[in-house]
Protein backbone atom coordinates (compact mmCIF):
# COMPACT_ATOMS: atom_id res chain seq x y z
CA UNK A 1 0.00 0.00 0.00
CA UNK A 2 3.13 2.41 0.50
CA UNK A 3 3.86 1.78 -3.46
CA UNK A 4 4.70 3.98 -5.90
CA UNK A 5 3.97 4.10 -9.16
CA UNK A 6 5.89 6.60 -11.93
CA UNK A 7 4.61 7.28 -15.14
CA UNK A 8 8.02 7.45 -17.37
CA UNK A 9 7.22 9.01 -20.61
CA UNK A 10 8.73 8.03 -23.94
CA UNK A 11 9.09 9.36 -27.15
CA UNK A 12 10.35 7.20 -30.28
CA UNK A 13 11.37 4.51 -28.06
CA UNK A 14 13.52 6.64 -25.79
CA UNK A 15 12.83 7.32 -22.71
CA UNK A 16 12.06 11.72 -22.19
CA UNK A 17 14.36 13.45 -19.35
CA UNK A 18 10.84 14.05 -17.33
CA UNK A 19 10.52 10.18 -16.92
CA UNK A 20 13.85 10.41 -14.75
CA UNK A 21 12.35 13.27 -12.76
CA UNK A 22 9.25 11.42 -11.87
CA UNK A 23 10.88 8.41 -11.23
CA UNK A 24 13.81 9.74 -9.11
CA UNK A 25 10.98 11.81 -7.20
CA UNK A 26 9.18 8.81 -6.99
CA UNK A 27 12.20 7.11 -5.16
CA UNK A 28 12.06 9.69 -2.59
CA UNK A 29 8.15 9.60 -1.41
CA UNK A 30 8.32 6.22 -1.72
CA UNK A 31 11.35 6.06 0.72
CA UNK A 32 9.65 8.17 3.25
CA UNK A 33 6.90 6.16 2.89
CA UNK A 34 8.59 2.71 3.10
CA UNK A 35 7.63 1.33 -0.23
CA UNK A 36 8.53 0.77 -3.35
CA UNK A 37 9.10 2.29 -6.73
CA UNK A 38 7.25 1.33 -10.08
CA UNK A 39 8.11 2.49 -13.34
CA UNK A 40 5.38 1.92 -16.13
CA UNK A 41 7.32 2.38 -19.82
CA UNK A 42 5.09 2.43 -22.68
CA UNK A 43 6.86 2.64 -26.16
CA UNK A 44 7.90 1.28 -29.54
CA UNK A 45 9.99 -1.74 -30.18
CA UNK A 46 13.31 -0.81 -28.23
CA UNK A 47 12.01 1.32 -25.38
CA UNK A 48 12.83 -2.17 -23.15
CA UNK A 49 16.48 -1.20 -23.46
CA UNK A 50 16.18 2.35 -22.48
CA UNK A 51 14.00 1.79 -19.40
CA UNK A 52 16.42 -0.78 -17.95
CA UNK A 53 18.15 2.93 -17.06
CA UNK A 54 15.54 3.44 -14.61
CA UNK A 55 17.17 1.34 -12.09
CA UNK A 56 19.31 4.14 -11.78
CA UNK A 57 16.51 6.72 -10.96
CA UNK A 58 15.33 4.26 -7.77
CA UNK A 59 13.06 1.90 -9.57
CA UNK A 60 12.34 -1.06 -8.03
CA UNK A 61 10.20 -2.85 -10.28
CA UNK A 62 10.22 -1.36 -14.00
CA UNK A 63 7.19 -2.75 -16.49
CA UNK A 64 7.45 -2.41 -20.19
CA UNK A 65 4.93 -2.12 -22.43
CA UNK A 66 6.48 -2.54 -25.91
CA UNK A 67 5.29 -2.94 -29.26
CA UNK A 68 5.27 -1.18 -32.81
CA UNK A 69 1.77 0.06 -32.14
CA UNK A 70 2.90 1.79 -29.21
CA UNK A 71 5.51 4.08 -30.88
CA UNK A 72 2.63 6.98 -30.33
CA UNK A 73 1.13 7.72 -27.24
CA UNK A 74 -2.15 6.32 -27.04
CA UNK A 75 -4.40 7.70 -24.04
CA UNK A 76 -6.80 4.82 -24.11
CA UNK A 77 -3.63 2.78 -24.37
CA UNK A 78 -1.95 4.07 -21.09
CA UNK A 79 -5.09 4.38 -18.86
CA UNK A 80 -5.67 0.82 -19.56
CA UNK A 81 -2.31 -0.24 -18.69
CA UNK A 82 -2.27 2.29 -15.79
CA UNK A 83 -5.80 1.11 -14.11
CA UNK A 84 -4.01 -2.68 -14.49
CA UNK A 85 -1.56 -1.73 -12.41
CA UNK A 86 -3.28 -0.02 -9.45
CA UNK A 87 -5.92 -2.81 -9.60
CA UNK A 88 -2.83 -4.82 -8.92
CA UNK A 89 -0.80 -3.16 -6.56
CA UNK A 90 -2.98 -0.63 -4.77
CA UNK A 91 -0.22 2.47 -5.05
CA UNK A 92 -0.42 5.06 -2.73
CA UNK A 93 0.33 7.84 -5.22
CA UNK A 94 0.77 7.42 -9.22
CA UNK A 95 3.01 10.64 -10.47
CA UNK A 96 3.22 12.01 -13.83
CA UNK A 97 5.09 14.40 -15.53
CA UNK A 98 3.50 17.94 -16.19
CA UNK A 99 3.98 17.41 -19.86
CA UNK A 100 1.95 17.91 -22.45
CA UNK A 101 1.67 14.26 -22.34
CA UNK A 102 1.24 13.99 -18.63
CA UNK A 103 -1.14 16.48 -18.40
CA UNK A 104 -3.53 14.89 -21.06
CA UNK A 105 -2.87 11.79 -19.42
CA UNK A 106 -3.55 12.23 -15.60
CA UNK A 107 -6.75 13.58 -15.78
CA UNK A 108 -7.89 10.59 -17.89
CA UNK A 109 -6.43 8.20 -15.25
CA UNK A 110 -7.93 10.33 -12.08
CA UNK A 111 -11.45 10.12 -14.30
CA UNK A 112 -11.11 6.40 -14.09
CA UNK A 113 -10.08 5.49 -10.62
CA UNK A 114 -12.73 7.96 -9.10
CA UNK A 115 -9.42 10.21 -7.40
CA UNK A 116 -8.49 14.22 -7.55
CA UNK A 117 -5.78 14.84 -9.23
CA UNK A 118 -3.06 17.81 -8.27
CA UNK A 119 -1.63 19.23 -11.30
CA UNK A 120 1.74 20.44 -11.73
CA UNK A 121 2.72 20.26 -8.38
CA UNK A 122 5.91 22.36 -7.48
CA UNK A 123 6.53 20.27 -4.50
CA UNK A 124 6.03 16.83 -2.91
CA UNK A 125 6.57 15.60 0.79
CA UNK A 126 5.21 13.32 3.21
CA UNK A 127 3.27 14.23 6.81
CA UNK A 128 1.97 11.93 9.24
CA UNK A 129 2.62 8.92 6.18
CA UNK A 130 0.40 11.03 3.86
CA UNK A 131 1.33 12.63 0.63
CA UNK A 132 1.18 16.29 0.42
CA UNK A 133 1.74 18.68 -2.34
CA UNK A 134 2.22 21.97 -3.19
CA UNK A 135 0.92 23.48 -6.74
CA UNK A 136 1.02 27.41 -7.96
CA UNK A 137 -2.71 28.33 -8.79
CA UNK A 138 -3.90 31.70 -10.38
CA UNK A 139 -0.62 31.37 -13.12
CA UNK A 140 1.46 31.53 -10.03
CA UNK A 141 0.48 34.06 -7.98
CA UNK A 142 -0.73 32.12 -4.86
CA UNK A 143 0.79 28.54 -4.26
CA UNK A 144 -2.16 25.94 -2.35
CA UNK A 145 -1.17 23.18 -0.22
CA UNK A 146 -2.86 19.84 -0.51
CA UNK A 147 -3.50 16.50 0.68
CA UNK A 148 -5.45 13.84 -0.59
CA UNK A 149 -9.01 12.38 0.84
CA UNK A 150 -7.89 8.78 -0.60
CA UNK A 151 -5.55 7.12 -2.10
CA UNK A 152 -3.42 6.42 -5.04
CA UNK A 153 -2.84 10.57 -4.59
CA UNK A 154 -2.17 11.72 -7.87
CA UNK A 155 0.00 14.35 -8.83
CA UNK A 156 1.62 15.72 -12.11
CA UNK A 157 4.91 17.43 -11.43
CA UNK A 158 6.00 20.00 -13.14
CA UNK A 159 9.11 19.75 -15.69
CA UNK A 160 12.39 20.91 -14.71
CA UNK A 161 11.62 21.38 -10.79
CA UNK A 162 12.41 18.08 -9.44
CA UNK A 163 16.53 16.49 -9.46
CA UNK A 164 17.21 13.50 -10.88
CA UNK A 165 19.00 11.28 -8.79
CA UNK A 166 21.22 9.06 -9.87
CA UNK A 167 22.23 5.82 -8.14
CA UNK A 168 24.36 2.47 -9.59
CA UNK A 169 21.75 -0.23 -10.24
CA UNK A 170 21.26 -2.88 -12.36
CA UNK A 171 17.43 -3.04 -13.66
CA UNK A 172 15.48 -5.74 -14.95
CA UNK A 173 12.45 -5.17 -16.97
CA UNK A 174 8.93 -6.84 -17.03
CA UNK A 175 6.86 -7.11 -19.44
CA UNK A 176 3.77 -5.69 -19.31
CA UNK A 177 0.72 -6.82 -21.44
CA UNK A 178 -1.99 -4.07 -22.16
CA UNK A 179 -5.62 -5.14 -22.23
CA UNK A 180 -6.80 -4.66 -25.83
CA UNK A 181 -9.90 -2.19 -26.17
CA UNK A 182 -10.80 0.69 -27.92
CA UNK A 183 -8.56 3.23 -29.14
CA UNK A 184 -10.17 6.44 -29.38
CA UNK A 185 -8.37 9.02 -30.62
CA UNK A 186 -4.76 7.94 -32.83
CA UNK A 187 -1.74 9.94 -33.91
CA UNK A 188 -1.05 9.77 -37.66
CA UNK A 189 1.41 12.32 -37.66
CA UNK A 190 4.04 14.39 -35.77
CA UNK A 191 5.62 17.85 -37.06
CA UNK A 192 8.60 18.88 -35.47
CA UNK A 193 8.91 22.62 -35.16
CA UNK A 194 10.80 24.27 -38.23
CA UNK A 195 13.99 24.50 -36.24
CA UNK A 196 14.30 21.41 -34.37
CA UNK A 197 14.76 23.44 -30.97
CA UNK A 198 14.71 22.78 -27.48
CA UNK A 199 10.86 23.66 -26.26
CA UNK A 200 11.07 26.40 -24.01
CA UNK A 201 9.85 24.43 -20.82
CA UNK A 202 12.57 21.75 -21.24
CA UNK A 203 15.51 24.11 -21.54
CA UNK A 204 17.67 24.82 -18.92
CA UNK A 205 18.34 28.98 -20.06
CA UNK A 206 16.19 30.93 -21.70
CA UNK A 207 16.62 33.78 -23.56
CA UNK A 208 13.29 35.69 -24.32
CA UNK A 209 12.53 38.90 -26.51
CA UNK A 210 9.77 41.43 -26.45
CA UNK A 211 8.66 44.81 -28.26
CA UNK A 212 11.95 46.31 -26.86
CA UNK A 213 13.76 44.37 -29.84
CA UNK A 214 11.61 46.59 -31.94
CA UNK A 215 11.39 44.11 -34.95
CA UNK A 216 11.39 40.55 -36.07
CA UNK A 217 14.21 41.36 -38.42
CA UNK A 218 16.30 41.88 -34.67
CA UNK A 219 15.79 38.43 -33.68
CA UNK A 220 19.23 37.89 -34.87
CA UNK A 221 21.18 39.20 -31.83
CA UNK A 222 18.55 36.68 -28.89
CA UNK A 223 19.57 34.12 -31.47
CA UNK A 224 23.42 34.82 -31.40
CA UNK A 225 23.01 34.88 -27.30
CA UNK A 226 21.58 31.39 -27.28
CA UNK A 227 24.41 30.24 -29.46
CA UNK A 228 26.63 31.55 -27.13
CA UNK A 229 25.52 29.96 -24.67
CA UNK A 230 25.50 26.32 -25.57
CA UNK A 231 22.79 23.50 -26.31
CA UNK A 232 20.84 23.98 -23.51
CA UNK A 233 19.42 27.15 -24.43
CA UNK A 234 16.46 28.26 -26.31
CA UNK A 235 14.35 31.13 -27.56
CA UNK A 236 11.04 32.49 -25.41
CA UNK A 237 8.66 35.20 -26.46
CA UNK A 238 6.44 37.88 -24.55
CA UNK A 239 3.03 38.06 -25.56
CA UNK A 240 3.40 41.28 -27.37
CA UNK A 241 5.61 40.22 -29.87
CA UNK A 242 3.96 36.75 -30.32
CA UNK A 243 1.04 38.55 -31.16
CA UNK A 244 2.51 41.06 -33.51
CA UNK A 245 3.61 37.87 -35.36
CA UNK A 246 6.84 38.80 -35.11
CA UNK A 247 7.58 35.06 -33.36
CA UNK A 248 5.45 31.89 -32.99
CA UNK A 249 2.70 31.16 -30.47
CA UNK A 250 5.21 27.57 -29.11
CA UNK A 251 7.72 30.21 -28.09
CA UNK A 252 5.37 32.22 -25.90
CA UNK A 253 6.39 32.51 -21.89
CA UNK A 254 3.54 33.50 -19.89
CA UNK A 255 -0.19 33.19 -18.05
CA UNK A 256 -1.30 32.13 -21.43
CA UNK A 257 1.84 30.69 -23.29
CA UNK A 258 4.45 28.24 -21.37
CA UNK A 259 5.34 28.35 -17.45
CA UNK A 260 9.43 27.75 -17.24
CA UNK A 261 11.65 27.21 -14.62
CA UNK A 262 15.34 27.29 -16.11
CA UNK A 263 18.46 27.42 -14.06
CA UNK A 264 18.95 30.93 -16.61
CA UNK A 265 16.34 33.44 -17.83
CA UNK A 266 17.05 36.38 -19.81
CA UNK A 267 14.31 39.33 -20.36
CA UNK A 268 15.63 41.50 -22.95
CA UNK A 269 13.32 44.24 -23.71
CA UNK A 270 10.20 42.69 -22.00
CA UNK A 271 8.39 45.54 -19.51
CA UNK A 272 7.30 42.13 -16.91
CA UNK A 273 3.45 42.38 -17.10
CA UNK A 274 2.00 40.42 -14.42
CA UNK A 275 0.91 37.96 -17.34
CA UNK A 276 4.63 37.01 -18.28
CA UNK A 277 5.88 37.04 -14.72
CA UNK A 278 3.41 34.50 -14.18
CA UNK A 279 5.31 32.10 -16.55
CA UNK A 280 8.91 32.72 -15.42
CA UNK A 281 9.19 33.97 -11.89
CA UNK A 282 10.16 30.14 -10.26
CA UNK A 283 13.28 31.10 -12.90
CA UNK A 284 16.37 30.52 -10.46
CA UNK A 285 18.34 33.16 -12.12
CA UNK A 286 16.64 35.81 -14.21
CA UNK A 287 18.66 38.57 -15.91
CA UNK A 288 17.19 41.56 -17.44
CA UNK A 289 17.66 43.86 -19.80
CA UNK A 290 15.70 46.99 -20.35
CA UNK A 291 16.29 50.75 -21.67
CA UNK A 292 13.58 51.85 -19.02
CA UNK A 293 15.60 51.94 -15.22
CA UNK A 294 11.68 51.54 -13.91
CA UNK A 295 10.10 48.22 -15.63
CA UNK A 296 8.44 45.82 -14.15
CA UNK A 297 10.95 43.44 -14.60
CA UNK A 298 13.41 44.65 -12.31
CA UNK A 299 11.52 44.03 -9.44
CA UNK A 300 11.78 40.64 -10.19
CA UNK A 301 15.17 40.20 -11.52
CA UNK A 302 18.66 39.22 -10.06
CA UNK A 303 20.80 40.90 -12.19
CA UNK A 304 19.76 43.97 -14.38
CA UNK A 305 21.61 46.18 -17.12
CA UNK A 306 19.73 49.65 -18.17
CA UNK A 307 20.12 49.68 -21.80
CA UNK A 308 19.29 49.58 -25.18
CA UNK A 309 19.12 45.71 -25.89
CA UNK A 310 20.85 45.92 -29.69
CA UNK A 311 23.90 47.22 -28.10
CA UNK A 312 23.92 44.79 -24.43
CA UNK A 313 23.30 41.78 -26.67
CA UNK A 314 25.74 41.41 -29.17
CA UNK A 315 28.65 42.16 -26.49
CA UNK A 316 27.12 39.53 -23.59
CA UNK A 317 26.86 37.06 -26.49
CA UNK A 318 30.81 37.47 -27.27
CA UNK A 319 31.77 37.92 -23.94
CA UNK A 320 29.45 34.84 -22.81
CA UNK A 321 31.47 32.65 -25.88
CA UNK A 322 34.46 34.16 -24.49
CA UNK A 323 34.36 33.21 -21.17
CA UNK A 324 32.75 29.64 -21.84
CA UNK A 325 35.71 29.23 -24.67
CA UNK A 326 38.31 30.06 -21.56
CA UNK A 327 36.72 27.99 -19.70
CA UNK A 328 37.22 25.00 -22.17
CA UNK B 1 -23.43 21.25 -36.14
CA UNK B 2 -24.63 21.17 -32.54
CA UNK B 3 -21.88 21.85 -29.73
CA UNK B 4 -21.80 22.57 -26.02
CA UNK B 5 -19.30 24.59 -24.89
CA UNK B 6 -18.07 24.32 -20.88
CA UNK B 7 -16.94 27.82 -19.48
CA UNK B 8 -15.93 29.28 -16.47
CA UNK B 9 -15.97 32.50 -14.60
CA UNK B 10 -12.23 33.36 -13.81
CA UNK B 11 -10.58 36.41 -11.87
CA UNK B 12 -9.23 38.92 -14.78
CA UNK B 13 -5.73 38.07 -15.44
CA UNK B 14 -4.60 41.32 -14.10
CA UNK B 15 -6.05 40.68 -10.65
CA UNK B 16 -3.78 40.85 -7.96
CA UNK B 17 -4.14 37.79 -5.76
CA UNK B 18 -4.50 38.62 -1.73
CA UNK B 19 -5.06 35.64 0.38
CA UNK B 20 -7.70 35.87 3.08
CA UNK B 21 -7.02 35.62 6.75
CA UNK B 22 -7.82 32.25 7.12
CA UNK B 23 -5.20 31.38 5.02
CA UNK B 24 -7.20 29.13 3.00
CA UNK B 25 -9.37 31.04 0.47
CA UNK B 26 -8.32 34.67 -1.49
CA UNK B 27 -9.95 37.75 -0.66
CA UNK B 28 -12.63 38.52 -3.16
CA UNK B 29 -12.97 42.06 -2.38
CA UNK B 30 -11.96 44.29 -5.67
CA UNK B 31 -11.77 41.62 -7.88
CA UNK B 32 -12.96 41.94 -11.32
CA UNK B 33 -14.54 38.82 -13.11
CA UNK B 34 -14.26 37.52 -16.78
CA UNK B 35 -14.96 34.88 -19.18
CA UNK B 36 -12.08 32.37 -19.18
CA UNK B 37 -9.67 33.41 -21.80
CA UNK B 38 -8.79 30.02 -23.28
CA UNK B 39 -13.24 29.52 -23.18
CA UNK B 40 -13.48 32.11 -25.87
CA UNK B 41 -11.50 29.99 -28.07
CA UNK B 42 -13.80 27.06 -27.84
CA UNK B 43 -17.02 29.66 -27.67
CA UNK B 44 -15.89 30.47 -31.11
CA UNK B 45 -15.24 27.31 -32.67
CA UNK B 46 -18.67 26.02 -31.84
CA UNK B 47 -20.48 29.72 -33.63
CA UNK B 48 -18.14 29.45 -36.75
CA UNK B 49 -19.09 25.26 -36.86
CA UNK B 50 -22.56 25.90 -36.47
CA UNK B 51 -22.29 28.97 -39.48
CA UNK B 52 -20.33 26.79 -41.49
CA UNK B 53 -23.14 24.34 -41.54
CA UNK B 54 -26.22 26.50 -41.69
CA UNK B 55 -27.82 24.64 -38.96
CA UNK B 56 -27.38 23.12 -35.36
CA UNK B 57 -27.30 25.15 -31.82
CA UNK B 58 -24.15 26.20 -29.36
CA UNK B 59 -25.32 25.65 -25.55
CA UNK B 60 -23.47 27.26 -22.89
CA UNK B 61 -22.79 25.85 -19.58
CA UNK B 62 -21.01 26.43 -16.21
CA UNK B 63 -20.55 24.93 -12.54
CA UNK B 64 -20.08 28.24 -10.79
CA UNK B 65 -22.39 30.75 -8.51
CA UNK B 66 -25.21 32.80 -9.38
CA UNK B 67 -22.82 35.72 -10.76
CA UNK B 68 -21.90 33.00 -13.37
CA UNK B 69 -25.25 33.82 -14.71
CA UNK B 70 -23.62 37.05 -16.07
CA UNK B 71 -20.53 35.21 -18.24
CA UNK B 72 -23.28 33.04 -19.48
CA UNK B 73 -24.99 36.30 -20.98
CA UNK B 74 -21.89 37.59 -22.39
CA UNK B 75 -21.65 33.84 -24.21
CA UNK B 76 -25.35 34.15 -25.32
CA UNK B 77 -24.16 37.69 -26.43
CA UNK B 78 -21.58 36.29 -28.74
CA UNK B 79 -23.67 34.12 -30.23
CA UNK B 80 -24.71 30.99 -28.20
CA UNK B 81 -28.47 29.95 -28.40
CA UNK B 82 -28.95 29.33 -24.53
CA UNK B 83 -27.50 28.65 -21.50
CA UNK B 84 -26.84 26.26 -18.12
CA UNK B 85 -26.07 27.32 -14.77
CA UNK B 86 -25.58 24.49 -12.46
CA UNK B 87 -25.04 26.25 -9.43
CA UNK B 88 -22.57 24.58 -6.85
CA UNK B 89 -20.60 25.83 -4.23
CA UNK B 90 -17.23 26.54 -5.74
CA UNK B 91 -14.56 23.50 -5.73
CA UNK B 92 -10.43 23.17 -6.49
CA UNK B 93 -11.25 19.92 -7.41
CA UNK B 94 -11.97 19.01 -11.03
CA UNK B 95 -13.66 15.56 -10.86
CA UNK B 96 -16.41 16.85 -8.45
CA UNK B 97 -16.94 19.76 -10.93
CA UNK B 98 -16.55 17.29 -13.66
CA UNK B 99 -19.12 14.97 -12.98
CA UNK B 100 -21.69 17.54 -12.45
CA UNK B 101 -20.97 18.71 -16.35
CA UNK B 102 -21.26 14.94 -17.34
CA UNK B 103 -24.19 14.13 -15.25
CA UNK B 104 -25.84 17.38 -17.09
CA UNK B 105 -24.41 16.58 -20.69
CA UNK B 106 -25.24 12.48 -20.62
CA UNK B 107 -28.41 12.32 -22.37
CA UNK B 108 -28.01 15.66 -24.76
CA UNK B 109 -27.23 15.34 -28.37
CA UNK B 110 -24.35 17.08 -30.17
CA UNK B 111 -21.37 16.75 -31.92
CA UNK B 112 -18.94 18.91 -30.39
CA UNK B 113 -18.21 19.02 -26.57
CA UNK B 114 -15.70 22.18 -26.39
CA UNK B 115 -13.94 23.57 -23.52
CA UNK B 116 -10.77 25.83 -22.81
CA UNK B 117 -7.30 23.85 -21.99
CA UNK B 118 -7.28 25.23 -18.38
CA UNK B 119 -9.22 27.97 -16.34
CA UNK B 120 -6.68 30.61 -15.34
CA UNK B 121 -7.68 30.20 -11.71
CA UNK B 122 -6.98 26.98 -10.18
CA UNK B 123 -5.03 26.03 -13.25
CA UNK B 124 -6.14 22.45 -13.06
CA UNK B 125 -5.87 21.76 -17.09
CA UNK B 126 -8.17 17.91 -16.26
CA UNK B 127 -11.90 19.36 -16.38
CA UNK B 128 -12.36 17.89 -20.41
CA UNK B 129 -10.24 15.22 -20.26
CA UNK B 130 -12.37 13.85 -17.10
CA UNK B 131 -15.66 14.98 -18.42
CA UNK B 132 -14.55 12.59 -21.62
CA UNK B 133 -13.57 9.78 -19.95
CA UNK B 134 -16.76 9.80 -17.40
CA UNK B 135 -19.00 10.32 -21.07
CA UNK B 136 -16.43 8.12 -22.72
CA UNK B 137 -16.03 10.17 -25.79
CA UNK B 138 -12.64 10.73 -27.96
CA UNK B 139 -10.79 14.12 -26.29
CA UNK B 140 -8.49 15.88 -27.74
CA UNK B 141 -6.79 18.60 -25.76
CA UNK B 142 -4.70 21.89 -26.53
CA UNK B 143 -6.02 21.76 -29.82
CA UNK B 144 -5.04 24.61 -32.45
CA UNK B 145 -6.45 23.45 -35.42
CA UNK B 146 -9.85 21.39 -35.88
CA UNK B 147 -11.16 19.37 -39.69
CA UNK B 148 -14.09 17.72 -39.48
CA UNK B 149 -15.35 16.00 -42.40
CA UNK B 150 -18.57 14.13 -41.77
CA UNK B 151 -18.26 12.09 -38.72
CA UNK B 152 -14.49 11.81 -38.78
CA UNK B 153 -12.05 14.31 -37.69
CA UNK B 154 -8.64 15.25 -37.37
CA UNK B 155 -7.01 18.03 -35.06
CA UNK B 156 -3.67 19.07 -34.29
CA UNK B 157 -2.51 19.87 -30.77
CA UNK B 158 0.73 20.90 -28.81
CA UNK B 159 3.25 19.17 -27.66
CA UNK B 160 6.95 20.05 -27.18
CA UNK B 161 8.60 20.69 -29.75
CA UNK B 162 6.02 20.71 -32.52
CA UNK B 163 2.62 19.43 -33.56
CA UNK B 164 0.73 16.31 -32.94
CA UNK B 165 -1.91 15.45 -35.47
CA UNK B 166 -4.37 12.73 -34.49
CA UNK B 167 -7.74 11.23 -35.89
CA UNK B 168 -10.49 10.59 -34.24
CA UNK B 169 -14.57 10.32 -34.47
CA UNK B 170 -17.79 12.17 -33.58
CA UNK B 171 -19.16 13.32 -30.94
CA UNK B 172 -15.94 14.34 -29.52
CA UNK B 173 -14.53 16.62 -26.25
CA UNK B 174 -12.13 19.32 -27.60
CA UNK B 175 -9.82 21.63 -25.22
CA UNK B 176 -9.13 24.76 -27.04
CA UNK B 177 -5.61 26.63 -27.14
CA UNK B 178 -4.76 30.11 -28.59
CA UNK B 179 -4.07 29.27 -32.15
CA UNK B 180 -7.50 27.85 -33.18
CA UNK B 181 -9.47 30.93 -34.22
CA UNK B 182 -10.03 34.59 -33.50
CA UNK B 183 -12.70 35.01 -30.86
CA UNK B 184 -15.14 37.74 -31.83
CA UNK B 185 -16.05 40.13 -29.85
CA UNK B 186 -19.74 41.37 -28.69
CA UNK B 187 -22.04 43.60 -30.53
CA UNK B 188 -25.16 45.65 -29.33
CA UNK B 189 -27.04 43.44 -31.62
CA UNK B 190 -26.13 40.53 -29.45
CA UNK B 191 -26.18 42.04 -26.30
CA UNK B 192 -30.23 42.87 -27.03
CA UNK B 193 -30.93 39.18 -28.29
CA UNK B 194 -29.06 38.11 -25.45
CA UNK B 195 -31.97 39.35 -23.10
CA UNK B 196 -34.43 36.70 -24.85
CA UNK B 197 -32.70 33.68 -25.14
CA UNK B 198 -33.29 31.06 -22.89
CA UNK B 199 -30.60 30.85 -19.70
CA UNK B 200 -31.95 27.51 -17.72
CA UNK B 201 -30.88 27.65 -13.87
CA UNK B 202 -30.46 25.22 -11.11
CA UNK B 203 -29.19 23.86 -8.09
CA UNK B 204 -26.03 20.68 -7.95
CA UNK B 205 -24.69 19.19 -5.15
CA UNK B 206 -20.89 18.56 -6.31
CA UNK B 207 -19.38 15.49 -5.07
CA UNK B 208 -17.11 16.01 -1.81
CA UNK B 209 -13.78 17.12 -2.75
CA UNK B 210 -10.75 14.53 -3.21
CA UNK B 211 -8.07 17.40 -2.34
CA UNK B 212 -8.15 19.35 0.95
CA UNK B 213 -6.55 22.87 0.80
CA UNK B 214 -4.01 23.12 4.03
CA UNK B 215 -3.40 26.32 3.18
CA UNK B 216 -2.49 29.01 0.27
CA UNK B 217 0.34 31.22 0.18
CA UNK B 218 1.94 34.06 -1.68
CA UNK B 219 4.85 33.00 -4.01
CA UNK B 220 8.24 33.65 -2.12
CA UNK B 221 9.54 37.11 -2.71
CA UNK B 222 12.10 37.80 -5.38
CA UNK B 223 14.93 40.15 -4.01
CA UNK B 224 14.79 43.25 -5.91
CA UNK B 225 17.56 43.21 -8.68
CA UNK B 226 21.31 44.26 -8.82
CA UNK B 227 21.52 46.79 -11.42
CA UNK B 228 24.70 45.80 -13.05
CA UNK B 229 25.70 49.08 -14.83
CA UNK B 230 24.43 50.73 -17.63
CA UNK B 231 24.95 49.48 -21.71
CA UNK B 232 27.15 47.66 -22.82
CA UNK B 233 30.18 48.59 -20.32
CA UNK B 234 28.49 46.62 -18.04
CA UNK B 235 28.43 43.49 -19.44
CA UNK B 236 32.00 42.09 -18.52
CA UNK B 237 30.21 42.64 -14.51
CA UNK B 238 27.25 40.90 -15.47
CA UNK B 239 29.33 37.62 -17.32
CA UNK B 240 31.84 37.97 -13.98
CA UNK B 241 28.14 37.26 -11.74
CA UNK B 242 26.72 34.85 -13.38
CA UNK B 243 29.94 32.92 -13.41
CA UNK B 244 31.01 33.70 -10.17
CA UNK B 245 28.33 34.06 -7.91
CA UNK B 246 25.32 32.62 -9.56
CA UNK B 247 27.16 30.32 -10.77
CA UNK B 248 25.04 29.30 -13.83
CA UNK B 249 26.95 30.09 -16.54
C1 LIG C 1 -5.51 37.50 -20.55
C2 LIG C 1 -4.11 37.97 -20.85
C3 LIG C 1 -3.11 37.02 -20.95
C4 LIG C 1 -1.79 37.41 -21.23
N1 LIG C 1 -0.83 36.44 -21.31
C5 LIG C 1 0.45 36.80 -21.54
C6 LIG C 1 1.50 35.83 -21.62
O1 LIG C 1 1.26 34.62 -21.51
N2 LIG C 1 2.76 36.25 -21.83
C7 LIG C 1 3.09 37.58 -21.97
O2 LIG C 1 4.28 37.89 -22.15
N3 LIG C 1 2.12 38.51 -21.92
C8 LIG C 1 0.81 38.17 -21.73
N4 LIG C 1 -0.15 39.12 -21.74
C9 LIG C 1 0.22 40.48 -22.21
C10 LIG C 1 0.89 41.35 -21.16
O3 LIG C 1 -0.13 42.04 -20.45
C11 LIG C 1 1.80 42.40 -21.86
O4 LIG C 1 1.04 43.15 -22.76
C12 LIG C 1 3.00 41.81 -22.61
O5 LIG C 1 3.69 40.88 -21.79
C13 LIG C 1 3.94 42.90 -23.02
O6 LIG C 1 4.98 42.40 -23.82
P1 LIG C 1 6.40 43.17 -23.88
O7 LIG C 1 6.97 43.22 -22.51
O8 LIG C 1 7.19 42.53 -24.95
O9 LIG C 1 6.00 44.61 -24.42
P2 LIG C 1 5.92 46.00 -23.69
O10 LIG C 1 5.09 45.94 -22.48
O11 LIG C 1 5.59 46.99 -24.74
O12 LIG C 1 7.40 46.26 -23.17
C14 LIG C 1 8.50 46.53 -24.00
C15 LIG C 1 9.66 46.83 -23.08
O13 LIG C 1 10.82 47.01 -23.86
C16 LIG C 1 11.57 48.09 -23.34
N5 LIG C 1 12.36 48.63 -24.45
C17 LIG C 1 11.95 49.40 -25.50
N6 LIG C 1 12.96 49.60 -26.33
C18 LIG C 1 14.04 48.97 -25.83
C19 LIG C 1 15.39 48.82 -26.25
N7 LIG C 1 15.83 49.36 -27.38
N8 LIG C 1 16.20 48.08 -25.48
C20 LIG C 1 15.79 47.52 -24.32
N9 LIG C 1 14.52 47.64 -23.89
C21 LIG C 1 13.66 48.34 -24.63
C22 LIG C 1 10.55 49.05 -22.80
O14 LIG C 1 11.13 49.86 -21.77
C23 LIG C 1 9.50 48.10 -22.25
O15 LIG C 1 9.76 47.81 -20.88
C24 LIG C 1 -1.47 38.78 -21.44
C25 LIG C 1 -2.48 39.72 -21.33
C26 LIG C 1 -3.78 39.35 -21.04
C27 LIG C 1 -4.83 40.40 -20.92
N1 LIG D 1 -16.89 25.17 -13.17
C1 LIG D 1 -16.83 24.94 -14.50
N2 LIG D 1 -17.94 25.02 -15.26
C2 LIG D 1 -17.90 24.79 -16.60
N3 LIG D 1 -16.76 24.51 -17.25
C3 LIG D 1 -15.63 24.43 -16.55
C4 LIG D 1 -15.60 24.63 -15.14
N4 LIG D 1 -14.32 24.49 -14.72
C5 LIG D 1 -13.58 24.21 -15.82
N5 LIG D 1 -14.37 24.19 -16.93
C6 LIG D 1 -13.96 23.94 -18.33
O1 LIG D 1 -12.82 23.14 -18.35
C7 LIG D 1 -11.71 23.85 -18.92
C8 LIG D 1 -10.45 23.47 -18.21
O2 LIG D 1 -10.56 23.83 -16.87
P1 LIG D 1 -9.61 23.28 -15.71
O3 LIG D 1 -9.55 21.80 -15.87
O4 LIG D 1 -10.27 23.71 -14.44
O5 LIG D 1 -8.27 23.95 -15.91
C9 LIG D 1 -12.10 25.32 -18.83
O6 LIG D 1 -11.44 26.08 -19.83
C10 LIG D 1 -13.60 25.24 -19.03
O7 LIG D 1 -13.88 25.09 -20.41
Amino acid sequence: MADILAYAETRSAALRGVAREVTSTASRIAGELGGCVHAVVIGGAGVGEAAVDLAENGADRIFVAEDANFLQYSPDVAVRAIEDLQAQHAYAAIMFPASAQGKDLAPRVAARLDRALATEATAIDTENGEVVVERPMYAGKAYGRFRFAASPALVSLRPNVFPVEQRSAAGAVEPLSVRAGENRVRVIEIEAAERAALDVREADIVVSGGRGLQSADNWFVLEELVESLGAEATLGASRAVVDAGWRPHGEQVGQTGKVVSPSLYFAVGISGAIQHLAGMRTAKVIVAINRDRDAPIFSVADYGIVGDALEVVPRLAAQVRAARAARG
Amino acid sequence: MKSIVCIKRVPDSETRVRIARNGTSLDTSGVKYTLNPYDEYAIEEALQRKEQAGQGSVTVMTVGSEQSAETLRSAIALGADEAVLLQAEPSTDGLAVSHALAEEIRGRSFDLLLFGKQAIDDDNMQVPQMVAELLELPCVTVVVDLNIEGSRATARREVEGGHEVVEFSLPAVISTQKGLNIPRRPNLKGIMAAKKKPLEQKTVDLRASGLELLSLSEPPPRPAAKIVGEGPDAVAELVHLLQDEAKVL
